[in-house]
């Protein structure tokens, strides 16, 4: 029984570890001068309470669960995704040529044909890296991580040059026709349908995972490469289509922020998204239910931040600083396990002495 | 009575519920060369790691030079004046033999490469060892590589050395040079203990012998009073663990085609030498093909090439009269049906975490029936399977969706073996099936495989353990270097003969012995 | 244009302008190669430099002396490499996503703290920092001169430190260690080394000298403390460690290569507004890719690196 609930205390270590850094975000709104209870209801209220703000929290909530998703699935075959905001680029920059050249498209091609051609793209970009690592075992963190500037360069070098608006200020291209906006889920606000594809990405991922023959294959290469040879299975294979696919959700992310949201190409568009998917994957534990998850709690935050600062005068920036907080304690809070826990280990041995013991007192009255 | 400069007393070490070595003395004369000869699995590493302080003993006395010692780490062996050198070399590869030799040192933190570099090229010179301070070990030949390794212990002063298998990674001529070289060491005063499992080694250096089996010393005698008979009983062993169903053995049907054939097959083992050197041999239907031997001597290559997991460069493979090596991994599990079960099960047998069920279809879950319609998994299908087969192998555990790393050996080896078995092999190639097994499911194993066998099943298997091999096994290979040194007729061909081929005596050095 | 830059001063002007732009990459790639070397990989650079620049920040506005905010900058790279070491040598988290976890949270909190610690102008006030110092002599060399001996304190700093880094990695016991842990940590510990202690002094001492950089760029460069000034040349600095083979001269050298990537990029934007000055900034990361690529069959990243030592996985 003593050993069930410290199983589960382990179990929920990462939302120990989101608590504690909201509990030191607390003092942290306390330096500032502000209350923290006031400024923590103004958030979460903020964030998902209200239709103001609760639209905001879906608007944000598409990039990050898409991007979660790109980093949760390739960790399933042992794979680091850290490329995902790259690929959100190129994906964003494949969908803004497509709707660029094909303006007049109706509006059932148009969407379809965009997400298609973002999602293609996302997934060429992570390619690269995927095959580098299936044929020559490069390390598929460093290289994704290059790529990501690149990629982030090529969609600079695009919005300021050829894909220019015309007299524009700053580099953005020029508007994406009006067959290509996604619809709105809530009236009146930014939130597009985005965050409905995420959700639904997710979970047709996690019954891929968990019920089909390919989901099967993946998690066997992702625990134990060897014995996954030895089964027949193609490990390569499974390393590409990992990536590939992680490279089409990312894609995906970058062609929702120009359809849905922004409804151009903007330069820098992205503010690191593809990180926060990094983040927002350990948080789940790489199980994509848990991504729509942990995607909504950190959407909520950034959403949220806004609020408080408008309610309570606390600047957003204290958000920077919880994210980071979480994030240090979530890595560390990997660390412990149950089976290493060395509490655990002395209740065992505790448990295993005591029956030893009335064994043989059992033994003894017999004699 | 010459001094002793080591001496071990009752040396205990357990891990879990296996007794690495078990109430273990020994001596070691000062200026001598010691043997330590067993099997894998007699505990000889154990014994040396606690030498070296790698690993505490439970229980026992360690006695250097008439002082009780306590060896927590190999600093403080090396300061007792104990060398090692592993059987898997501890080098930087991209550093030079100097830094490599000066690592650890303690002292200044200035390197002062050329005065070690002096000093190490003089250490060379007095034994002979022709090795340049200034090269990489990247690249260096392996014979000079474990030069460096000894010299890394002359630098410290070490007085006495251990080395592990030392000629398990030498070619013939390095072996030779290497026991020159252990002989002026000898000379020069140092001792040394050699762990090793070739006799003529034994034979051929060691002043005196200590064997050792299953965590327990079995003797230890001067060398000179003792002949390689002697030995090769010693390390080989005697007691019957179990009982097989003798009546359910049948007779071999005579005459019958082979459904396997190798020629002339050439393997690299991992390091790049030459795993299986040159194998013919022929499987027929209904027949139980043991390949025994020393481990390393070409068992885990033969197993891989077979199964696809080792290509295999030179030769001819054969089943069935399909060329092997037209087929994938895949393909030979489920066109040729060949069943693998693998001497590691936790590596490359099963996925630790996954269930019972889920390991049961590891090999087959991506064909019908298992994989249903649009490639969902069946679970019905699978759970049904896994039921009806926990059942009939006896596999105990906590329902079929307990995760399989909580299995104890037997059981696990159960999983595995239901899964190749159930496959319907035509062939069954089973690799150390019986290691870490207790006597109960030892027994279970080996009689599935005699009843595979009388199915017509064609079963190869391979293993360390001579008793195993030959209470079912109908023809036994002896595997030595990567090549047959010999067949053996189970309940004709003695233990001695057996351990011979084993240690590589040929069958006409038999006579001579 | 090339006519304007034909011009002599131009040039040595230019070139002098690539040593000062590359010398945050320089300090954060030499400085990330310690803890690589030992065999823990250092995408954290990103934090580590914003880190030092805070601390830069922070101590010259609270003191009015530079020096002050050197060492608080030092100081603060020495508090954040330490939870890193902790993670990755004794938790055995996962390498990459602790260094993620350093610079998510130090981006974060140093936005946070700039706002809290030193105050709205923050942005704004300029701080004092280093001017430059002509070095009496050779600063008067032709063409060198003016390039290499009239820069700032951190910038000779730079100079001094490579050839004793090189020294150290190269000639002493303590680089030796480093270079032993980091392709070969079993070998190491059986030697007798502490593979922990190894690596806990080079991640902590390399990534002080990391946050270096960021107090170049506050104290050398802008004399202000703005969010994510670092604007991603802690990435570029990973490739520069890979392009300059992990040595302490070839980090320098590529740090520098980059730096005149940048320089050119940032001239032709002026100069030449149609050319597409993308083509500078990528180059490096193309060029780090097709080193990786050309590279990978020679193992010249230390191999144990990435992954967690301990004595019983053995």
């Amino acid at each position: 029984m003593q050993l069930e609930l410290i199983r589960w205390v382990y179990r929920l270590k990462t939302v120990w570890a989101v608590l504690l850094s909201l509990l030191v975000g607390a003092w942290l709104i306390r330096i500032t001068g502000h209350d923290p209870i006031e400024s923590y209801k103004a958030l979460f209220v903020g964030a998902y309470g209200e239709y103001w703000g609760f639209s905001a929290t879906l608007t944000k909530m598409s990039p990050l669960l898409l991007a979660g998703l790109a980093v949760a699935l390739p960790y399933r075959v042992g794979l680091f995704n850290v490329g995902g905001e790259g690929q959100i680029y190129i994906g964003a920059l494949f969908s803004t040529l497509f709707a660029l050249w094909l303006p007049g498209l109706p509006m059932w091609l148009a969407i379809p044909g965009t997400i298609a051609v973002g999602m293609l793209g996302g997934a060429l970009w992570a390619l690269i890296p995927a095959i580098l690592k299936a044929y020559r075992n490069l390390n598929e963190v460093i290289i994704t991580l290059l790529m990501n500037y690149i990629a982030i360069n090529l969609v600079s070098f695009a919005v300021g040059g050829p894909l220019r608006a015309e007299g524009a200020p700053y580099p953005y291209s020029d508007e994406v026709g009006d067959s290509y906006l996604l619809p709105i889920m809530m009236d009146g606000t930014d939130a597009h349908i985005g965050a409905l594809f995420g959700v639904l990405a997710a979970f047709v991922i996690f019954v891929v995972l968990k019920y089909t023959s390919i989901g099967f294959g993946m998690n066997t290469v992702g625990a134990n490469p060897h014995a996954a040879l030895y089964a027949g299975l193609s490990v390569r294979r499974h390393i590409i289509m990992s990536m590939v696919i992680g490279g089409a959700l990312a894609g995906l992310a970058g062609t929702f922020e120009v359809i849905g949201l922004k409804y151009r190409l903007y330069h820098l568009f992205s503010d690191g998204y593809g990180y926060d998917g990094v983040v927002i994957a350990f948080l789940a534990n790489a199980n994509s239910l848990a991504v729509i998850i942990a995607s909504a709690f950190m959407a909520g935050l950034e959403s949220g931040a806004n609020v408080m600062q408008r309610a309570v005068g606390v600047p957003i920036t204290v958000i920077d600083a919880i994210k980071g907080l979480v994030v240090i304690f979530v890595a560390a809070s990997l660390a412990f396990s149950y089976q290493r826990s060395g509490l655990v280990k002395m209740i065992n041995r505790r448990k295993r002495l005591n029956e030893a013991l009335s064994a043989s007192a059992l033994g003894e009255d017999r004699v | 009575m010459r001094q002793d400069i080591l001496s071990v007393q009752s040396l205990y070490k357990q891990f879990g519920a296996v007794r690495a070595n078990d109430d273990v003395t020994i001596h070691v004369e000062r200026g001598s060369i010691h043997a330590i000869l067993g099997e894998n699995g007699a505990g000889k590493s154990t014994l040396v790691s606690m030498l070296y302080g790698l690993l505490e003993p439970d229980a026992g006395k360690i006695v250097f030079d008439g002082v009780e010692v306590s060896i927590e780490s190999p600093r403080k062996a090396m300061s007792l004046g104990i060398g090692m050198v592993h059987q898997h070399f501890m080098l930087v590869e991209p550093l030079t033999v100097t830094e490599n030799v000066v690592l650890g040192l303690p002292g200044s933190w200035r390197l002062n490469l050329k005065q070690h570099a002096a000093r190490l090229a003089a250490l060379s010179e007095e034994f002979g060892f022709d090795v340049d301070p200034e090269a990489t070990i990247a690249g260096m030949p392996i014979g000079m590589q474990q030069r460096v390794e000894i010299l890394k212990c002359l630098y410290r002063d070490a007085d006495l050395l251990i080395l592990d298998e030392p000629t398990s990674v030498l070619t013939p001529v390095e072996t030779a040079s290497f026991f020159e070289v252990l002989r002026k060491l000898r000379a020069s005063g140092k001792t040394i203990i050699l762990i090793t499992h070739k006799l003529e080694e034994v034979m051929a250096l060691s002043d005196r012998v200590t064997v050792m089996r299953l965590g327990k010393v079995t003797d230890e005698v001067v060398t000179q009073d003792t002949t390689a008979r002697h030995l090769a009983r010693l390390m080989v062993g005697r007691d019957v663990v179990f009982k097989i169903d003798e009546s359910a053995r049948t007779a071999i049907v005579a005459g019958k085609p082979p459904l396997l054939t190798f020629r002339n097959v050439r393997a690299r083992n991992d390091r790049g030498y030459d795993g299986l050197s040159d194998m013919s041999f022929e499987v027929a239907p209904g027949e139980i093909l043991g390949f025994a031997g020393v481990d390393g001597n070409g068992q885990a290559e033969l197993a891989e090439v077979l199964a696809g997991l080792r290509p295999y460069t030179a030769g001819e493979i054969k089943l069935d009269n399909k060329d092997l090596s037209d087929y994938s991994v895949s393909d030979r599990i489920h066109t040729l049906k060949i069943g693998f079960v693998p001497e590691d099960r936790h590596r490359t047998g099963l996925v630790l975490d996954y269930s019972v069920a889920d390991n049961m279809v590891l090999r087959n879950f991506y064909k019908k029936p298992v994989k249903g319609p649009m490639g969902i998994l069946n679970r019905r299908y699978i759970s049904e399977f896994a039921e009806e087969h926990v059942v009939k192998y006896q596999v105990k555990a906590d329902g079929i969706h307990q995760a399989v790393r909580r299995l104890s050996g037997g059981n696990q080896q159960k999983v595995i073996l239901a899964r190749e078995i159930e496959a319907g092999p035509h062939l069954l190639v089973v690799s150390q099936p019986c290691k870490g097994l207790d006597v109960g499911a030892i027994e279970f194993v080996q009689n599935t495989l005699i009843a595979e066998r009388n199915k017509g099943v064609a079963i190869i298997y391979i293993s360390t353990e001579l008793e195993h091999i030959l209470a079912i096994c109908d023809r036994v290979a002896v595997l030595y270097k990567g090549t047959i040194s010999g067949y053996v007729v189970p309940g004709e061909t003695s233990n001695e003969e057996i351990g011979k081929l084993m240690a590589g005596f040929r069958e006409a050095d038999s006579n001579a012995a | 244009m090339f006519d304007a830059i034909a011009d002599y001063g131009l040039i040595t002007a230019f070139l002098a302008s690539v040593i000062r732009l590359s010398m945050p990459l320089a300090y954060a790639a030499v400085g990330g190669i310690f803890s690589e070397r030992a065999g823990v990989f250092n995408v954290g650079l990103e934090g580590f430099l914003i880190i030092g620049a805070f601390g830069a920040a922070y101590g010259t506005f609270h003191t009015g002396s530079p020096y002050m905010g050197l060492l608080m900058g030092l100081l603060c790279g020495c508090l954040l490499a330490i939870p890193m070491a902790i993670m990755t040598v004794s938790l055995g988290v996962n390498q990459i996503v602790a260094g993620i976890a350093v610079n998510l949270f130090a981006l974060g909190f140093t936005a946070f703290l700039s706002r809290v610690a030193i105050g709205p102008t923050a942005n704004t006030k300029l701080l004092p920092g280093f001017s430059k110092i002509a070095i009496p002599g050779l600063s008067k060399l032709p063409f060198v001169g003016p390039i290499f001996f009239n820069q700032d304190l951190l910038v000779y700093l730079m100079y001094v430190a490579v050839p004793i880094l090189y020294y150290i990695m190269f000639r002493t016991a303590w680089g030796l260690n480093i270079r032993a842990v980091g392709h070969s940590p079993r070998s190491s510990d059986t030697a007798g080394l502490s593979v922990t202690r190894v690596r806990y002094v080079a991640i902590i001492g390399g990534n002080m000298f990391v946050a270096l950089g960021g107090c170049y760029l506050v104290l050398s460069q802008v004399f202000v403390f703005s969010e994510d000034m670092t604007a991603g040349k802690g990435f570029i600095a990973i490739a520069a460690m890979i392009l300059g083979r992990w040595s302490p001269l070839g980090a320098l050298l590529a740090a520098l290569l980059f730096g005149f990537f940048d320089a050119l990029q940032l001239r032709l934007q002026f100069s030449n507004p149609d050319v597409p000055y993308e083509i500078f900034t990528t180059l490096p990361y193309v060029m780090s890719i097709l080193a990786l690529i050309l590279f990978a069959g020679r193992n010249v990243a230390p191999q144990a690196i990435g992954r967690f030592y301990s004595r019983e996985d053995y």
